[in-house]
């Protein structure tokens, strides 16, 4: 008997398991890229206001820092759920190949660690440590947030291009080396894509939040910076990721044929192959896109007569579901390119004039800019998983054989939906309030003294 | 010594190090639950707020840590442990969600209806997700989880005689760590009233857990006795430094030394720990799997213990200072600095 074949129970966990872990995931991320990008932006606005006496700009770093914690606590509890689900929906997979790729979360255990320390060191050390001291305590927490996207990054890297072991002839692994696997041929262009996405995220998200503010009258200085800082690192940061774009994109060609001819919907293996944009993949077709000539090879082998493979070169029962690869990975580009659009429109004005656009489209624009980004950024991530289908180790070990077969598994996906539902609404909640009173608390601060039974409702401290 | 064993042991100071931190984390949600009305309880809830606040994620990592110090040196073995016990791990970690976003959000709100809403689920979160980890160690102890994925019965793993042992004895562990920390915290600031009344929980949850324990003697005689030979066997010398250790702390409670008293809670909780590992060892998994046959590879165990103790040189430093800072600094009007320049 093949040890590794699909145990009963195993058929109806799949599907909800991969729900659950899309939804963690999906939610995760989003918290991950401020854990990544936030304390960048919060320690050089801190320095900034230091540099130039600027109260205003240290109330804005000391506003962001509480924002930061709420945000870090948000991703904590939300990384601790995955950190179960790893095991409890995947458990084929740590079986197999835990020796393998489960080396990076362990540092990731490191980097995360120190990085909780240092978000508490940083929020409570405000006012509390001499100004140098606490931009210093905020290094740590900057140098482990990238680390740890490295770390995590890495390990789904090797789901996508597993190297660093050998396997037996029944197919069990022999011979983990867990430093080499950590550094695969997706490694490097998956984490610089996912250091950016954060930058863009984080960037253009904080910078939404303000361009809203604007938009209601709120010209003072405070929005205007608020606005100022985080859009121009993400405008600078936006061409860069057209770039590693490029990068991943042939890095996926090289790697996973059968993911790009999803990416494509591409079915016949083609020189000279035309781009396609949108469009519904159905019976092996993709009907209704829009086609640019050569555009696929070019693309892919700089090239216009450069030879791309179709889906046809796989088995039918090895291609990923086209129809979500495709249009999350011409979502992931639109946005993105929109995204270059406002941050060429911001790079001009300010080139030419020293300012702000001041017109509504513009605030309207970046207004949104915050929601595109997590948009593309959640493309691009179902553009990878879904396109690894149905492998959850690319070419070794398949989705199905890696869920757990548990019996009631699936009843954790309801759950998880409901929680999750509850944590947004509850971190959206409690985010609106710190914009609206900056004195709101962070978590990893002491409290406000809790309101007293005869106050009724207390407003504001 | 193998190497398997030094990583298994170093993954096993990481659990000494959640039961301990963590577990008092626990415990201080758990006085928090029963410290009464929203006006006669605040003074406590207070001080559990000021003692955790600045800590409460560090406290917890420490669970993520040895997760995949496991999924990785000793894969098989964990995945049978998660894939078979997936319901009191999935309401652990439930647990922890509603514990964590509680205790983290309360403070941002200023409603009472949210605030009492998000105040229960911190304290009921508290007593219900160290239930549910003693449930597993249990469930593992007892021997109810054999090798290969969800092998093991997926209700009876955890609805067990060991298992309920297992559970309620983390929630005393936790409840009764907890009083004694606060003793010392209350103290710090300047609070001796409040000390007393955390003193007497202590002696209270101490007297309960050492009842609760002798009776658990008689149900792992009865449910896991594999893991009671081992107790009662190569352990005994733990079994009886935790029993002295626990002595000795009630008498340091009694006389008021609380910062000793800390210490002596701390010794006899680890050697608690301590005496389960050697009561099922050599065995991962009862009664089949051993430690050697379920860890992985040379390279991972050796990666993994450069990993180790390069993080814990990065580690340690941190957590002192951590530690050291918030000791340090007063109390009182935390989280409301002086001067602050964040007008608005």
């Amino acid at each position: 008997v093949d040890p590794w074949d699909v145990v009963a129970g195993a058929a109806e966990n799949l599907y909800p398991a991969r729900m659950q872990m899309a939804l963690s995931l999906g939610w995760h991320i989003v918290f991950s890229c401020f854990g990544i990008a936030f304390p960048l932006v919060t320690l050089f606005t801190e320095w900034l206001g230091h540099r130039r006496g600027d109260a205003v700009l240290t109330g804005l770093a000391h506003t962001w820092a509480k924002a930061m914690g709420i945000l870090f606590a948000a991703g904590a509890v939300s990384g601790t759920l995955l950190s179960f689900e790893m095991g409890i929906l995947w458990p084929g997979l740590m079986d197999r190949f835990g020796e393998v790729f489960g080396f990076p979360f362990v540092l990731e255990g490191f980097a995360f660690f120190i990085e909780a320390i240092f978000v508490g060191v940083y929020l409570f050390g405000w006012n509390r440590l001499s100004p140098r001291a606490h931009m210093l305590s905020a290094v740590p927490m900057l140098v482990s947030g990238m680390a740890g996207a490295l770390f995590v990054v890495a390990a789904n890297a090797w789901m996508n291009n597993p190297t660093g072991f050998s396997l037996d002839a029944e197919g069990r692994v022999v011979d983990a080396r867990p430093w080499a696997a950590m550094f695969g041929p997706s490694t490097w262009p998956q984490v610089v894509h996912m250091l950016l996405a954060a930058y863009m995220v984080t960037g253009f998200l904080v910078a939404s939040v303000y361009a809203v503010g604007m938009l209601r009258g709120r010209h003072d200085r405070r929005h205007r910076m608020g606005l100022l800082i985080p859009l121009t690192l993400a405008a600078v940061m936006t061409p860069v990721q057209i770039g590693v774009g490029d990068w991943i994109a042939n890095t996926v060609a090289d790697n996973q044929p059968a993911k790009l001819a999803a990416m494509e919907a591409q079915y016949e293996t083609t020189t000279g192959a035309s781009l396609s944009l949108g469009g519904v993949y159905v019976d092996d077709q993709l009907r209704y896109a829009v086609e640019i000539p050569y555009g696929l090879s070019l693309l892919i082998h700089h090239d216009p007569n450069g030879e791309v493979l179709g889906l046809e070169e796989f088995p039918a029962d090895e291609r990923p579901p086209v129809n979500v690869v495709h249009l999350a990975y011409n979502a992931m580009v639109g946005l993105g390119t929109a995204l270059l659009l406002l941050a060429a429109v911001f790079g001009w004005t300010w080139w030419r004039h020293r300012r702000i656009p001041s017109t509504p489209w513009f605030l309207r624009a970046v207004a949104v800019s915050g929601a595109a980004a997590v948009l593309a950024m959640e493309a691009g991530w179902v553009t990878t998983e879904v396109g690894r289908q149905p492998w959850i180790v690319y070419g070794l070990q398949r989705t199905a054989d890696a869920v757990s077969p548990a019996p009631g598994l699936y009843l954790g996906f309801y759950a998880v939906v409901v929680i999750y539902l509850l944590l947004t609404a509850l971190t959206v909640f409690v985010l609106r309030r710190l914009a609206a009173s900056s004195d709101t608390a962070a978590p990893q601060e002491a409290a406000a003294a809790p309101p007293d039974r005869s106050a009724g409702e207390v407003a504001v401290r | 010594v193998t190497l398997a064993e030094v990583v298994l042991s170093v993954m096993f100071v990481g659990l000494i190090a959640y039961g301990l931190f963590g577990g008092a984390d626990f415990g201080a949600g758990i006085w928090d639950l029963l410290a009464g009305g929203t006006r006669r309880g605040a003074r406590q809830r207070d001080l559990i707020e000021r003692s955790i606040a600045p800590i409460w994620e560090a406290n917890h990592v420490w669970l993520i840590f040895v997760l995949v110090v496991l999924w990785t040196a000793f894969s098989g073995a964990f995945a049978a442990v998660v894939s078979t016990l997936y319901v009191p791990l999935t309401l652990a970690a439930f647990g922890m969600i509603a514990r964590g976003a509680a205790f983290a959000f309360r403070k941002s709100i200023a409603t009472l209806g949210m605030r009492r809403f998000l105040g229960a689920c911190f304290a009921l979160s508290s007593l219900a997700t160290p239930y549910f980890l003693g449930a597993v160690v249990g469930g593992v102890a007892s021997g109810r989880v054999p090798a290969g994925i969800a092998a093991g019965d997926v209700v009876t793993s955890w609805v067990n005689p060991t298992s309920v042992l297992g559970g309620v004895l983390a929630v005393l562990v936790c409840a009764y760590l907890a009083a004694v920390f606060l003793c010392a915290d209350a103290r710090r600031e300047g609070a001796e009233d409040l000390a007393d009344q955390f003193r007497l929980r202590a002696l209270g949850t101490a007297a309960v857990t050492g009842g609760a324990g002798i009776a658990g003697l008689f149900v792992l005689r009865a449910d896991a006795p594999l893991l009671f030979d081992g107790l009662t066997g190569r352990a005994v010398p733990v079994v009886a430094l935790s029993v002295v250790a626990g002595l000795v702390a009630l008498g340091l409670l009694a006389t008021r030394r609380y910062a000793a008293a800390r210490a002596a809670s701390a010794l006899a909780v680890t050697a608690i720990l301590v005496g389960w590992a050697l009561g099922q060892y050599p065995y991962v998994l009862l009664p089949e799997v051993t430690i050697e046959e379920a860890a992985r590879g040379r390279a991972t165990l050796v990666a993994m213990l450069v990993a180790l103790v390069g993080g814990a040189l990065l580690l340690v430093p941190a957590l002192a200072y951590l530690y050291v800072l918030f000791q340090r600094s007063p109390a009182t009007g935390a989280g409301q600095p002086a001067g602050q320049t964040a007008g608005r």
